[in-house]
């Protein structure tokens, strides 16, 4: 189901993309972009609220399937933050992110 | 001696065979032929029919060399097909020979054809399990070859690797280690030759050992392999290791059931880390922080990317520090990788935290513990080349100990400031920049001292180089009675002279703790007569500066002069030339 996960930074480019080869994937870079602009509303009247992680989800297309799926994503990408030779910005290269990413894809694809 | 495969073989052409094949194959020839007569075992359906005559190799023995050349079965059926010995029905020396040849070019990944074999070839490769005389098939020539110098830790790395690609083969040779019941290994895998050498340590005699060791340490050592000239020395003392490995080994199955591998960290090793641990973070039981850490491993010249996956691997509970399991898990896939094994792809059991912490107890943390580990250390003469080969091949970590020494060697005057403080700062001060000054293993240095006279022999000013060696040169005469004094000059002589470094480390240093009250007192004047020393030495710089500049300045005055001279010529001239010009305008 999943067939197309992409992580994007503050600053609007992307950290992580991967697609499933089916489609192009610059459709789905632009479908990411517009995305962005859901997300961008949904923070703009959400205020500062909580972590964000449930209500931004929540904001996205089918929301309750799919939970457990962001919920992995986002501890990923913490455990990548962790890493303290990580630099924020750079492009995600984390072999256990891309694991994890894969197996998502595929588990529910 | 060429051998005209003609008849044999069929339409081959005529097989020419190097010295080394010659050699080899006649040897391995006579080995099959000879071991017929002791009774053919039963042949494979696919091996040649036996013909027990003295001039053929009979089918046991020679179907199980061509097992031990790790082909699979079916590559090992075209091959007898293709040499002949299937037609004729034995393995004559002409197939035979055809045979290796084959086995050669396959396992080179060529195809199994005859034109393979018209080319030059290395020699096949065989991997015996069984008696001493059937390893020789692993032919010595090979073992000259740089592939050979490799730390214990390589033949683990084998073993790991295969226990990984196929079901234990134990059955075979059950008191060898998975070293010497190798599964079939892709022909690249750089490490084979030297891994049945390995087991044929592990299973043969004690005497053994001096015999290959003598042998090959003069192959050995001109070589200068990718890991650097350590490799030259663990092969020295590999007689040792095997022992201390082979009882380990026994240990470790006793506590486990993992394989041998690579990733087992031993004691020798887990001191140093527990010792780096240590200068990071004084407290054993609480983290190294994230920025600390990273730090400290990036001065060991890895890449990111890799130093990013091997926190990944070792960061189990990713909570972004590093605690004492963790550390030195790290730090043992850091110097795995600095040895040149690919990392793996998940963190080996061997060094998960859990493993860690019940196989090693926890040192005391105390002054007691330096005590205890120089007396170790100096007990311990075997590791030693492991620790070397780890502390030179770590040794363009060389700059992993020390820290600051980039930032602070280009400036003399820092320097000599940083040395002036640093000298009467306590022994307990565990700072960042103190650990980094730690040498590479296995001497633990107090700090004060020698930390510094590290720093500073690792630039180039002169200066600092007179420092540093009289500064060593005093620490260890004005502190005899204080057997500590030892330590300080290591990491100095080690960066220049690193043979000295087994008899440095033989000299008990018993009196370890408590150093910092000689250690202050001792160092002021030490300092002042360094700096008369360098006095001197720039007085002497400025003399023949000064001696330099007179003498270009008598040059340059005698230029002028002749600038001069020249001068009043072209005005002398011009005149004149004035003079005669109106006449002939005229």
């Amino acid at each position: 189901m999943a067939v197309c996960i992409a992580v994007i930074a503050k600053e609007n480019y992307p950290l992580y993309i991967r697609s499933t080869p089916m489609e192009s994937e610059l459709k789905f870079h632009y479908m990411v972009h517009t995305s962005l602009d859901v997300v961008d509303e949904k923070i703009s009247t959400m205020g500062k609220a909580l972590v964000d992680q449930r209500e931004l989800y929540l904001g996205l297309l089918y929301p309750t399937e799919d939970y457990k799926m962001f919920r992995k994503l986002h501890n990923s990408y913490t455990d990548v933050m962790c890493n303290p030779f990580y630099n924020p910005g750079d492009r995600i290269q984390s072999r256990a992110f891309d694991s994890m990413v894969t197996s998502m894809m595929i588990q529910v694809c | 001696m060429e051998t005209a495969a003609g008849g044999g073989c069929g339409s081959g052409p005529p097989l020419l065979l190097s010295e080394g094949e010659q050699q080899c194959y006649s040897e391995l020839f006579a080995r099959c032929a000879g071991a017929a007569s002791g009774g053919a075992g039963p042949g494979p359906p696919e091996a040649a029919r036996v013909s027990l005559g003295a001039a053929t190799a009979a089918a046991g023995p020679v179907a199980d060399l061509f097992r031990a050349s790790q082909l699979p079965a079916e590559t090992l059926h075209q091959i007898t097909e293709l040499c002949g010995a299937k037609r004729v029905g034995y393995f004559g020396p002409t197939q035979f020979y055809v045979a290796l040849k084959l086995i050669a070019a396959a396992q080179s990944g060529l195809p199994v054809r005859i034109e393979s074999i018209k080319c030059e070839l290395p020699l096949p490769r065989f991997m015996m399990s069984k008696n001493d005389g059937e390893i020789r098939f692993g032919n010595p020539a090979e073992l000259h070859g740089t592939k050979v110098q490799i730390p214990y830790l390589t033949t683990e790395k084998n073993s790991f690797k295969r226990m990984d690609d196929e079901d234990k083969q134990e059955a075979q040779s059950p008191t060898m280690s998975p070293l010497a019941s190798p599964p079939s290994s892709p022909p690249p895998y750089q490490r084979v030759p030297l891994s049945h050498g390995y087991s044929k340590l592990r299973s043969g005699t004690e005497q053994m050992h001096p015999a290959p060791y003598e042998a090959r340490q003069p192959l050995v050592q001109p070589e200068g392999p990718s890991s650097g000239g350590p490799g030259a020395k663990p092969l020295r003392h590999q007689a040792s290791l095997i022992r201390s490995f082979s009882v380990e080994r026994e240990l470790q199955d006793n506590n486990s059931n993992y394989p041998d591998e690579p990733w087992r960290i031993t004691e020798e090793q887990r001191e140093y880390y527990v010792n780096q641990f240590r200068s990071l973070q004084p407290d054993p039981s609480s983290f190294i922080s994230g920025s600390v850490a990273k730090n400290f491993f990036t001065k060991s010249k890895l890449s990111i990317p890799e130093l990013s996956y091997i926190w990944e691997l070792s960061d189990a509970d990713c909570d972004g520090a590093l605690t004492l399991p963790e550390f030195c898990a790290a730090f043992h896939l850091i110097v795995a990788r600095k040895n040149g094994y690919p990392l793996p792809e998940g963190l080996p059991p061997t060094l998960q935290p859990e493993y860690l912490q019940a196989a090693f107890p926890k040192p005391k943390w105390d002054c007691a513990l330096f005590e205890s580990y120089s007396e170790s250390m100096s007990a311990n003469q075997q590791p030693r080349d492991l620790n070397r080969m780890e502390k030179t091949s770590v040794k363009d970590v060389a700059d992993f100990p020390v820290p600051t020494q980039d930032v602070t060697g280009d400036d003399k005057q820092a320097l000599k400031n940083t040395i002036n403080e640093a000298l009467p700062k306590d022994v307990s001060e565990d700072s960042a920049t103190k650990s980094g000054l730690l040498p590479p293993p296995p001497a633990l240095p107090p700090r004060p001292c020698p930390s510094q006279s590290e720093q500073v022999s690792e630039t180039e000013l002169l200066p600092q180089l007179n420092r540093v060696p009289s500064q060593a040169a005093e620490c260890s005469p004005a502190k005899k009675d204080v057997s500590y004094s030892q330590p300080p000059s290591k990491p100095i002589r080690r960066k220049f002279r690193p043979e000295n470094q087994s008899t440095e480390n033989q000299e008990p240093s018993t009196a370890a703790g408590g150093p910092t009250s000689v250690a202050t007192v001792k160092p002021h004047p030490t300092v002042q007569k360094q700096s008369s020393k360098q006095k001197k030495a720039i007085q002497t710089a400025i003399r023949k500066n000064k001696e330099a500049n007179a003498v270009l300045a008598r040059l340059n005055s005698e230029l002028q002069q002749q600038l001069k001279e020249v001068h009043q010529e072209r005005i002398a001239l011009e005149n004149q030339l004035e003079q005669l010009r109106p006449v002939t305008v005229l």
